[in-house]
């Protein structure tokens, strides 16, 4: 009886948003698949006002100086690097070569060890791939975990395809993974450990000192995804006993298209190179350096290097007015990842009882995203959520807010106003936030099948 | 008798802010303290010329940051370097703003009315 005129009561609701929360029967992909839809993709007129961005975890925008850096070797000093026998090619290579220290500075690395790259992607695809098929025959097993960024999970299950072993390790509530699990799980025929240092989802921040000192411990090479986390808070690869260590360059108010791999010489870690050709970048990636671009994340390090403290400190301060902000005027709100081991910058709040992707439709001045930009594109909600635990309605409303060294106080006072005013009004609308107002507890419905 | 350095540092100071006020109290040679404060306002007055919100508010703040924080620096080859650093900052800033005039955007939401 009771569940019938329950049942009644929710389709007579009209806000078509709303009823798709009654199909927690109804499969997720179907769900989420229709939202997709509400979020058509246009371009802006002319008048109309442009959005605040506050998605810095996605890319950043590039700071002037790097610019300014860049534009010579777009401009005029447009040798190849390689070339040596004329005055282009050695000023193309004076710089590269200078970038390469700025880019080494930044990570306490010698410059030798730097690999310059197209990304971190590829970055990750190099490292992975490349110790793993190595070592291949000594060595069969790679340790990862579940939050990992698509490309180092997508390298893992081709690996798993050629025959190698793959763990993928749990993470807790928190977003950081169990040591005493990690070291359980390493074997002698171990070749590599791979985690990322920020989570570009959640922002938190595993303990990467312990984890490279495990593994140097056990002889496991340890590669760590650091694009989120380089030029944001102090790295240090020889404290850290990093072996590998991904950069990318558009995460540092850098140039999109380049990267860096740091590859450790000492104790020397043997790639096999992805890319084979004239054998730049010491055999490990062939192909020409683009020498702007080079120029560019040398020039975003060394910025990253001297602005660190204060981009930090800023950073914080404008994610702690955001967050306490939003908590102090709207109740059910969950940030997701361990409040204490993160980057200040990447808050990731779910609003119970609110669907994330009409919640960032009705946030339509303010650039947000809900989860990675790279797995925007397929149905699921975000794998990161799930593992760590995250209930699949709250998963299905989070929202991500990227803060950077660009954001001023009135972008995110205006972000929490409106973030604010259209999850009360969304709420409003919603008879799940009715029957909890009612007091009834939504986990004890059994919703029915129509 | 006043100067002509003192009567432009009365001029400065009756139309300063107190913040700017505050760099008043550099303690240095009197030369590198008027080269000092033209450089702050060239810069300041550079840095509003941005078109996009961002890099305008980012390069005011860092600027005014920036000197405040380097205000009790003693050492005469740190100020050099200091300076210099503030000079070439000056010329990408100039740099910077006519390539951002050159490729405007629409304004933001939060900017209030066209800037100059």
């Amino acid at each position: 009886m009771m569940n019938r005129t329950l049942s009644r009561k929710l389709l007579v609701s009209m806000c078509g948003i709303c009823s798709r929360r009654l199909s927690f029967a109804q499969s997720a992909v179907n769900t989420v698949q229709k939202q997709k839809e509400l979020i058509k993709s246009r371009e802006l007129e002319k008048d109309e006002l442009r959005p605040l961005y506050m998605d810095f975890q996605a890319t950043t925008p590039m700071d002037p100086r790097v610019l300014d850096a860049m534009l010579p070797f777009q401009v005029n000093y447009y040798g190849n690097p390689h070339s040596r026998t004329h005055a282009y090619g050695w000023e193309s290579e004076t710089a590269m070569e200078k970038a390469r220290k700025q880019v080494a500075d930044l990570i306490g690395a010698d410059p030798r060890e730097i690999v310059f790259t197209s990304g971190a992607t590829e970055s990750n695809n190099m490292s992975i791939k490349g110790v793993a098929r190595f070592y291949k025959a000594k060595k069969n097993h790679i340790i990862t975990t579940q939050t990992e960024h698509k490309c180092v999970l997508d390298s893992c299950r081709i690996l798993e395809a050629e025959g190698f072993e793959v763990t993928y390790l749990p993470v807790k509530n928190n977003g950081l993974i169990d040591l005493k699990q990690l070291q359980e799980t390493i074997r002698p025929y171990t070749s590599l450990v791979s985690i990322m240092t920020v989570n570009n989802e959640i922002g938190v921040k595993q303990p990467i000192k312990e984890i490279g000192h495990l593994c140097r411990s056990r002889n496991v090479f340890f590669h760590t995804d650091a694009a989120q986390a380089v030029g944001k808070i102090p790295i240090n690869v020889n404290d850290w006993k990093v072996d590998l260590m991904s950069i990318s360059g558009h995460k540092i108010y850098g140039p999109k298209g380049v990267g860096a791999l740091y590859v450790r010489r000492r104790p020397r870690v043997r790639i096999e190179p992805l890319q084979n050709g004239g054998g730049q970048e010491r055999g490990l990636r062939s192909g020409t350096v683009p020498t702007p671009l080079a120029v560019g994340l040398g020039a975003a390090c060394d910025i990253a290097q001297q602005e660190l403290e204060y981009d930090h400190k800023r950073v914080t301060s404008l994610a702690n007015r955001l967050v306490q902000k939003i908590m102090s005027e709207i109740p059910d709100v969950v940030m997701n990842g361990d409040p204490d081991q993160r980057y200040p910058g990447c808050v990731n709040l779910s609003f119970a009882y609110v669907e994330g992707e009409s919640l960032l439709m009705a946030l339509k001045d303010v650039a947000l995203s809900s989860g990675s930009a790279c797995t925007s594109a397929s149905l699921e909600p975000s794998y990161v959520l799930r593992a760590i635990g995250a209930d699949e309605d709250l998963a299905h409303s989070s929202i991500r807010f990227g803060i950077g060294r660009f954001t001023t106080e009135e972008e995110v006072d205006y972000t929490v106003e409106k973030c604010i005013q259209q999850v009360k009004r969304l709420r409003e609308m919603s008879p799940l936030w009715e029957m909890v107002q009612e007091g009834i507890d939504l986990k004890s419905i059994k919703w029915t099948q129509h | 008798m006043p100067t002509s350095s003192d009567t432009r540092w009365q001029c400065f100071m009756r139309n300063s802010t107190q913040r700017e006020k505050n760099y008043t109290e550099l303690n240095m040679a009197s030369c590198s303290r008027t080269q000092v404060i033209s450089l702050y306002r060239m810069l300041v007055k550079e840095s509003k010329k941005f078109s996009s919100y961002n890099y305008r508010t980012y390069a005011l703040r860092r600027v005014k940051d920036g000197f405040r924080e380097n205000l009790h620096v003693d050492n005469p080859k740190t100020l050099d370097m200091l300076i210099n650093q503030a000079r070439e900052n000056l010329a990408v800033i100039k740099r910077q703003v006519s390539i951002g005039h050159l490729y405007s955007a629409q304004r933001t939401v939060v900017e209030k009315e066209p800037h100059l």
